[in-house]
């Protein structure tokens, strides 16, 4: 194509790339923001379900009954700190430390599971109450509101754990660059989905 | 281990049988003769396994009219039962099943995928791509829509199908009063779909956004595009409503939850709410796409550019924000309040103006333009009065006082039939008269392509304005016989001899198609530029080789491609030897099928509450997901002398 530059048409010289003018880890990172947006979307759906059943107890118990504040306060406290050692997992990876980032990839991993396990002892708990998830209209927009929350985390400490055996094995290369700030942006993300979650369900549950 | 509805899977019924035997028959014959020709590994190797846009695209179409006959054949079903007052040629419960799966599969498994394939063939080559952002994704994307449309379709004949109409109203659907696996099917075969659809959202946003050409700017980008991207941004924002409405329909029913029920504090009005959230977004996702065509048909065909570039592009993104502050307009006697339904009344009426701006511009082009009127321009101006008719009808529904009139009567089909057909399916055909020589090389034959058009449009309109009049005189939808002396009788009948002329329409286009593929040596596209149009996809050679172009063009103005012409430098246009280089291509593979089937197999679980099986499709889907994770893909190399030879073979270097 010998468009050039002196060309009356006025245009340009033409580039000479092949055209992959993007670059595929940059694209992929784009691509998980706009799943996360539509992720979010998800969540809030769930949010005005919750909010417009939350009063609906038919007689059953509450919020109040059953939220248990030293309970919800630990989880928030584990996730949160889990956040934090994602985040110092993304910054030793960075600086290329392939056994800190084993270690604060682990840490993460094992403090989500933990939250996970809190969270399944919680479910236990009430259900041992007879508070099921067919109990009442609170109680089935409660459990599929924190349930949906908890399956991403457990889906979260799966990915991890994958991209942790590839860290082992692989090395920090670009690719696996790319999977752990990817793992890390859902992790925040959950992370802000729990805060809200924190506020609508638990503190105004037993406020 | 027998389900509770074990009797529901052997009906008794002769018709089923009969559709048994015929499925059983058709994928036996379908299995000897890929053996018989040796075609498994073709199969596999060239389209089950494909990543490419192009190929996708096709199979998307073929599946969108593969399912446009099935969902024909209710309509014609229904209509028949319609045509004399008191026929009992189809039992209630019958007909409750035959207009669900009919208008499940209208929207769903007709009007997604004709779009999704315009989007996959048209998109990446007017925006001088190689492929989408993320072509393995794209596959998945595909897979999921023929599980999804698999599943519902496997309903007839195992389990029975749905039956509480495409939009699946709770309380009704809850277990109590619709128990058995019908709505399973429908829920499950909706959210493995949806799944699909949403990755295609995400992947043609980010190709729009971050694969267009050097040069190309969002303002030079060709109005297609454009729609591809106003209905992408809309499918992101609505899916998840789906999601959400079907999943928690799904918890209530397998799980005794209470969102959606009468007792226990559920809220049945909840899910009318959210399953509308998707739901009026979903039909502007269908017709957006309908308006990208004309924009592209419109210009070619009149010889002059577009009327109003920006102002296009400005009624697409108003249409895109505005689709999400209407979806109340569906149910305003609910009662949700004077003031709720005043906002959504006006909010309804206030589309109607970017719709009508888009009119006005593409009567603004064809005015003083030179027009042609070849099969594409032939829908394309079809679609024009259709549209007219159905916005109007549009607003009159949405005035709510008026709406506690015609609100579930056959006014109410007769617009949304106006709309969807005479909008979405005009549009999308007029899209595949234009571009067929694009994707295949050869055009569609005219003469037959016009018997079919004219027999369609005479029998639309023959078929949808005795629906008005029906609405008007008290005839409301899903009823399944109506008394004689309702003086309903005549027009109903009218209603379905339309309905027939419009049938025979589509054999015809199946025939046009089929007549074209024998002829296609006599038919065949040499120039890539058949219809000396606008875009990009057009300096390209039909069909256009695997790796699209052999070296990216730089974009200088808005219509590169006319105006490289009007200034007669096609020449100049094609690659040069030297600039040609390694092309780096993504790999072929076979997963996304396989996820897709350990979605299947999942659906199937849930829909018969089969639990062992959700886990063991879970279990595989999730494996898949791992072994992709662990994999380094870097794609292939295609070396710059094998694209050199291929160029040359194609008559262009
Ligand atoms: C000017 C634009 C439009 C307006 C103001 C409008 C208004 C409405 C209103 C108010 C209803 C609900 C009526 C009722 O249930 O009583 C409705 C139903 C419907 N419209 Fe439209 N509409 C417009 C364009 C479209 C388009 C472009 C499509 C699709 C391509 C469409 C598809 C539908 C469908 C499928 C339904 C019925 C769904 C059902 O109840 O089964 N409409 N429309
Ligand atoms: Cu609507």
């Amino acid at each position: 194509m010998a468009v050039t530059k002196e060309d009356a048409w006025g245009v340009q010289a033409r580039s000479q790339t092949t055209g992959s003018t993007h670059d595929e880890n940059e694209l992929r990172v784009a691509g998980f923001w706009v799943f996360l947006a539509t992720d979010m979307i998800l969540f809030a759906c769930l949010f005005a379900t919750y909010i417009v059943l939350r009063g609906n107890t038919d007689g059953g118990p509450g919020p109040r009954q059953l939220f248990d504040v030293t309970g919800f306060t630990e989880e928030t406290f584990i996730l949160l700190t889990s956040s934090f050692t994602c985040g110092l997992a993304t910054h030793v990876m960075h600086e290329g430390r392939r056994r800190a980032l084993v270690l604060w990839l682990s840490v993460t991993a094992l403090l989500g599971l933990l939250f996970v396990g809190l969270e399944v002892s919680e479910f236990v708990r009430d259900v041992s109450v007879s508070a099921t998830i067919s109990r009442s209209g609170f109680l089935s927009g409660f459990f599929t509101l924190v349930g949906t929350h908890g399956c991403h985390v457990s889906l979260g400490i799966l990915w991890m754990g994958s991209i942790l055996f590839q860290v082992m094995r692989q090395g920090i290369t670009p690719a696996i660059a790319r999977k752990l700030t990817i793992v890390g942006l859902y992790w925040h993300f959950l992370d802000v989905v729990w805060v809200f979650l924190f506020t609508v369900v638990y503190l105004m549950g037993v406020m | 281990m027998l389900p509770h509805y074990w009797p529901t899977l052997v009906t008794g019924d002769p018709l089923i049988y009969g559709a048994d035997a015929s499925i059983g028959l058709v994928s036996i014959a379908i299995v000897f003769v890929l053996t018989y020709y040796k075609k498994w590994g073709w199969l596999w190797r060239e389209w089950l396994t494909t990543v490419d846009h192009k190929k996708i695209g096709i199979l998307y179409l073929i599946a969108a009219l593969l399912m446009l006959f099935r969902g024909g054949v209710d309509a014609l079903l229904m209509r028949t039962q319609l045509s004399r007052p008191n026929l009992h040629f189809l039992a209630a419960d019958h007909y409750d099943q035959i207009f669900t799966t009919h208008g499940t599969i209208m929207i769903l498994f007709v009007a997604m995928p004709l779009i999704f394939a315009m989007f996959n063939i048209v998109v990446p080559l007017q925006i001088g791509a190689r492929d989408v952002a993320y072509p393995y994704l794209n596959a998945i994307s595909f897979w999921m829509f023929f599980f999804g449309a698999l599943l519902l379709n496997i309903s007839f004949v195992i389990g029975g199908s749905p039956d509480a109409g495409w939009v699946s109203y709770a309380p009704l659907t809850e277990n109590q009063f619709d128990h058995g696996p019908g709505e399973n099917f429908y829920i499950m075969a909706l959210q493995i779909t949806g799944i699909g659809s949403m990755a295609t959202g995400i992947n043609f946003i980010i190709t729009i956004l971050r694969m267009r050409a050097p040069g190309m700017t969002l303002m030079r980008m060709p109005l297609f595009t454009w729609s591809a991207l106003a209905a992408s941004i809309v499918v992101i924002y609505a899916f998840p409503a789906l999601t959400v409405a079907l999943g928690l329909l799904l918890i209530d029913r397998v799980a005794g939850a209470h969102f959606f029920s009468m007792d226990h504090g559920g809220n049945p009005m909840m899910y009318a709410n959210l399953f509308w959230i998707w739901g009026h977004p979903e039909v502007y996702i269908v017709i957006l796409p309908a308006f990208g065509v004309l924009n592209e048909v419109f210009p070619a065909f009149s010889g002059k550019r577009i009327f109003g570039y920006s102002t296009m592009v400005a009624s697409f993104m108003a249409i895109t924000i505005l689709s999400f502050l209407l979806w109340a307009h569906h149910f305003f006697t609910m009662g949700a309040g004077p003031g709720v339904n005043a906002f959504f009344a006006l909010a309804s009426m206030a589309i109607g103006i970017p719709t009508g701006v888009k009119v006005f511009n593409w009567m603004f082009t064809m005015y003083r333009g030179r027009v042609r009127m070849p099969m594409p321009m032939r829908w394309a101006v079809g679609f024009i009065p259709n549209f007219v008719v159905g916005g109007a009808t549009g607003v009159m529904l949405a005035t709510a006082p008026g709406d506690y009139q015609y609100h579930n009567s056959y006014f109410l089909i007769a617009h949304f039939h106006q709309v969807l057909i005479g909008g979405t399916i005009y549009g999308m055909f007029a899209g595949m008269y234009f571009w067929w020589p694009k994707m295949f090389g050869f055009l569609l034959e005219e003469r037959i392509g016009r018997l079919a058009f004219w027999l369609w449009n005479v029998g639309f309109y023959v078929t949808f304005f005795p629906q008005y009049l029906l609405g008007l005189m008290g005839m409301t939808r899903r009823i399944y016989t109506y008394p004689a002396g309702m003086g309903w009788s005549s027009l109903n009948l009218l209603s379905t001899v339309g309905a027939v002329i419009m049938g025979l329409g589509f054999l015809f286009i199946v025939w046009n198609i089929l007549y074209s593929v024998m002829h296609r040596s006599e038919l065949r596209d040499v120039t890539g530029d058949p219809w000396n149009a606008r875009s990009l996809e057009w300096s390209l050679p039909s069909p256009a080789p695997h790796y699209n172009f052999a070296v990216i063009p730089t974009i200088t103005r808005r219509d590169e491609w006319w105006e490289i012409k009007k200034y007669g430098r096609t020449e100049d246009y094609r690659p040069q030897p030297g600039e040609i280089q390694d092309i780096h291509m993504p790999n072929n593979s076979g997963r996304p099928f396989l996820f897709s089937v350990a979605f299947f197999v999942v659906g199937l679980g849930f829909v018969f509450e089969w639990y062992a099986v959700v886990i063991l499709g879970f279990a595989g889907v999730l494996a898949i997901m791992l072994h992709r994770s662990q994999e380094v893909d870097d794609g292939h190399q295609i070396p710059a002398d094998e694209i050199r030879h291929e160029e040359i073979a194609l008559g262009r270097l």
